[in-house]
């Protein structure tokens, strides 16, 4: 708790200090006590300073963001942390966890408190817009499902009108579905709990008769249930859920090494380089492959980062493929297929612009 | 001082006081005033600082999000809301949400913590054990743990809809909530209505003049049950003679659920249950010291004029421990007002889950909802305590 106060006194106190000298004493003490994180201005100088990129991540979702008993983190938003890291300090260890529920994600990341919010956060105009913050592209298209317990007897989220829904409170979700609701003329009563988790033990002790969130979480949270085989998840997809990291507004430098980092992990996986055979791509004689792992011109240069900084995403991570595979796909228990998530290549819409 | 009297004017208007700054009353001014303006420019300043850096950042401010379309639906609410209401709206909804609550709270955990407390006091041993157990136990663990405790082990593990326990015909009880028969007021109810109101009128007179009448004769009425029989007995009259204006529609059985009739949320009814039993606990520590503050030597008394025990407590010892009561007890009511907010805990929508919780999430105004909610519970609180000091300055010991 302390801590998120902090996050108000970052917002309150960081830059443009119009102080007259008299006063300097006072408000920096003030400051002193308010302020959790030393921020400035750019992101990048503060993480190389730190040797550590903050991430904001969930409570724990599998295949997204979830801590083992050790603390250890994985997970496919994790991974777009661990690239960033990789990319900057060259060490995808070098990123300090800051598990955040929805509803605290965002002045968490506008506070300074994180570096960066990579916690299943779906890109909207509002919160592009009137949050002060950028949205460095999607490393999941999803969309709303809803899971029921089979017993019910539900084939379509169709016949659902009068039930209980349990959602995670400040979500997209919780508009979603009102909108789908009143799109069809059917009533619904929502059951808002503060964490994922609380709302997975809402719906399994029958509080509500549906689970709705994004289909990711929907199987990713299935495989929490104490008896998965009980519950299916619905066919309907009542909306778009393009999910990304997220960095604050007006740091460029730091906002193109994001989603670069993404980046150079879909073009990795169009170009053929994986972890394991990176080491032998520096040779190749593809001049795209060449320029994206630093052998070939100064694309680390121009981001303000190390030249082998793509090299490094995948040698540590992986590309995209790999990391899906093995944190949401058939390498895991949520065995997601890539649908819309395969490279637009193979009949998704996974695209990356081109490094040159 | 003696050349002053010789010249015969006023001892002070002549005499030069010490310098301004030597003058110890202008000082404290002058440093009050500084310190007042400096804490005044301290506050502006965060306020300004905080503007100018949101404004920078692209964030939006200001209140105007107050009037946009909620677009999200609301479990529970005392007043008709929907998805197409506004934001505004659903501050209302939240605050009401609040409010029935620490209401309902304060007024069982009262009950109960003054049932405890005197029970605690009791001679009978059994009885003093259980409460002193209760006490323990429960004002020992935090409410946190308590709140989830009831919501998801007590009430999770009642029925589903579908097997819902059931009293009487159209009273159903599961873990969806308790649904009961809500009552249709028809034509005819004013006449109810207008009967209960005059009912205390008359309970009031009737004790008025039972006063009077002990004060001049000695003689005792039965207050208490003629004030009883008027209460119910008025409005019953009334209801029977109106050709009985209340119809009741039962809940009826849907899909999922019930649909009709009234219903208490689970969620409702765990956090009503824990802070109830959770504050009583304190409470009943405070009526149990502000009984026990009382001399033994006035029970003494009390029992010497021949009072029985129900009424030595009663008139004799209750109206003075009340003096040791009340500002501890005004305490409890705040924190309970206070606690009420780990709603948000379980499902219960109350200010701080909707309007600091899906609101603030939706429109990403944090610095404005977060310090509406803080005026809020800070005016239910200043509104609490401006109660109390009242009834307590009321109750104080008049000394004549």
């Amino acid at each position: 708790m302390l801590q998120r106060m902090g996050g108000y006194g970052v917002i309150i106190f960081r830059e443009e200090f119009k102080m007259k000298k008299s006063f300097r004493v006072l408000t920096a003490f003030a400051a002193a006590a308010l302020l959790s994180s030393a921020a400035n201005a750019s992101t990048l100088d503060d993480v190389r300073k730190k040797g550590a990129v903050t991430c904001g991540v969930s409570t724990g979702l599998p295949g997204f963001s979830l801590a083992d008993n050790k603390n250890h983190w994985a997970g496919l938003d994790v991974d777009v942390c661990r690239a960033v890291a990789a990319a900057v300090l060259g060490d995808a260890s070098k990123v300090k966890y800051t598990p955040l529920t929805a509803k605290e994600r965002f002045t968490a990341l506008q506070s300074g408190e994180i570096d960066m919010l990579s916690r299943n956060t779906t890109w909207t105009l509002t919160r592009d817009a009137s949050l002060g913050l950028n949205f460095a592209g999607v490393n999941y298209y999803d969309g709303q499902g809803f899971m029921v317990s089979k017993s019910l007897g539900v084939k379509s989220a169709r016949e659902l009108d009068g039930a209980a829904f349990c959602i995670q409170a400040g979500t997209t979700t919780e508009l979603n579905l009102a909108d789908y609701f009143r799109e069809n003329k059917m009533k619904y009563k929502p059951v808002v709990f503060d964490t994922s988790d609380q709302s997975v033990k809402g719906f399994e002790s029958g509080r509500c008769d549906a689970l709705t969130s994004d289909q990711s979480q929907l199987y990713a949270l299935r495989i929490k249930l104490s008896k998965p085989e009980n519950a299916i998840v619905l066919p309907e997809v009542i909306s778009k859920e393009p999910l990304g990291p997220v960095v604050r507004q007006g740091d460029d430098v730091w906002f193109n090494i994001v989603k670069w980092s993404l980046f150079a992990m879909v073009n990795a996986e169009g170009m053929g380089i994986t972890s394991d055979n990176v080491d032998k791509m520096k040779s190749s004689t593809n001049p795209g492959i060449r320029r994206l792992l630093g052998v070939e011109g100064d694309m680390g240069k121009k981001l303000g980062i190390n030249a082998d900084w793509a090299y490094q995403v995948i040698k540590q991570v992986g590309n995209y493929s790999q990391a899906f595979e093995r944190n949401v796909g058939m390498g895991s228990p949520l065995k997601i297929a890539r649908g819309l998530n395969a490279l637009w290549s193979n009949g998704g819409i996974q695209y990356a612009p081109p490094v040159r | 001082m003696t050349h002053r009297s010789q010249t015969g004017q006023g001892p002070d208007t002549s005499v030069p006081g010490p310098a301004p700054w030597n003058n110890p009353h202008i000082r404290s001014i002058v440093f009050q005033a500084v310190a007042f303006a400096g804490l005044v420019y301290f506050f502006y300043t965060i306020f300004d600082n905080t503007l100018t850096n949101m404004e920078r950042r692209g964030i939006t401010t200001g209140f105007g999000f107050l009037n946009n379309e909620a677009g999200f639906g609301i479990l529970m609410s005392l007043i008709p809301y929907d998805e197409t209401n506004t934001y505004g709206r659903t501050f209302f909804v939240g605050l009401l949400n609040t409010l029935l609550v620490s209401g309902l709270g304060i007024f069982f955990a009262t009950i109960l913590g003054f049932l405890v407390g005197v029970a605690r006091l009791s001679n009978n041993w059994l009885i003093s054990k259980i409460a002193t157990v209760y006490v323990e136990v429960l004002r020992n663990i935090p409410l946190l743990l308590q709140i989830l405790f009831w919501y998801f082990t007590v009430l999770q593990a009642l029925p589903s809809t579908k097997n819902s326990m059931t009293l009487g015909k159209d009273i159903f009880f599961n873990n969806r909530g308790l649904y009961m028969p809500a009552p249709v007021f028809e034509d005819g109810f004013g006449f109810v209505l207008l009967a209960f109101v005059l009912a205390i009128g008359l309970i009031v007179y009737w004790r008025n003049w039972a006063h009077r009448r002990q004060n001049e004769t000695g003689r005792q009425y039965p207050v208490f049950w003629i004030s009883l029989c008027l209460l119910v007995g008025g409005p019953a009259l009334a209801y029977l003679l109106a050709g009985m204006p209340i119809s009741w529609e039962a809940p009826s059985r849907t899909r999922f659920s019930f649909s009709g009739g009234m219903r208490v949320i689970p969620e409702l009814m765990a956090l009503l249950w824990a802070l109830t039993m959770y504050t009583a606990t304190f409470i009943a520590e405070i009526v149990r010291a502000g009984i026990l503050s009382v001399s033994h030597g006035q029970t003494e008394a009390a029992r010497a004029l021949g009072l029985r025990e129900g009424q030595t407590l009663r008139l004799v010892v209750i109206p003075q421990a009340m003096r040791v009561i009340i500002p501890p007890l005004t305490n409890q009511f705040l924190n309970l007002t206070k606690n009420s907010s780990l709603a948000t805990a379980i499902a219960y929508p109350d200010l701080v889950s909707v309007f600091m919780g899906t609101t603030l999430n939706q429109t990403g105004q944090a610095v404005e909802i977060v310090a509406m909610t803080m005026g809020v519970y800070l005016t239910i609180s200043l509104v609490i305590s401006t109660f109390m000091n009242w009834y307590n300055k009321r109750i104080a010991l008049t000394e004549r």
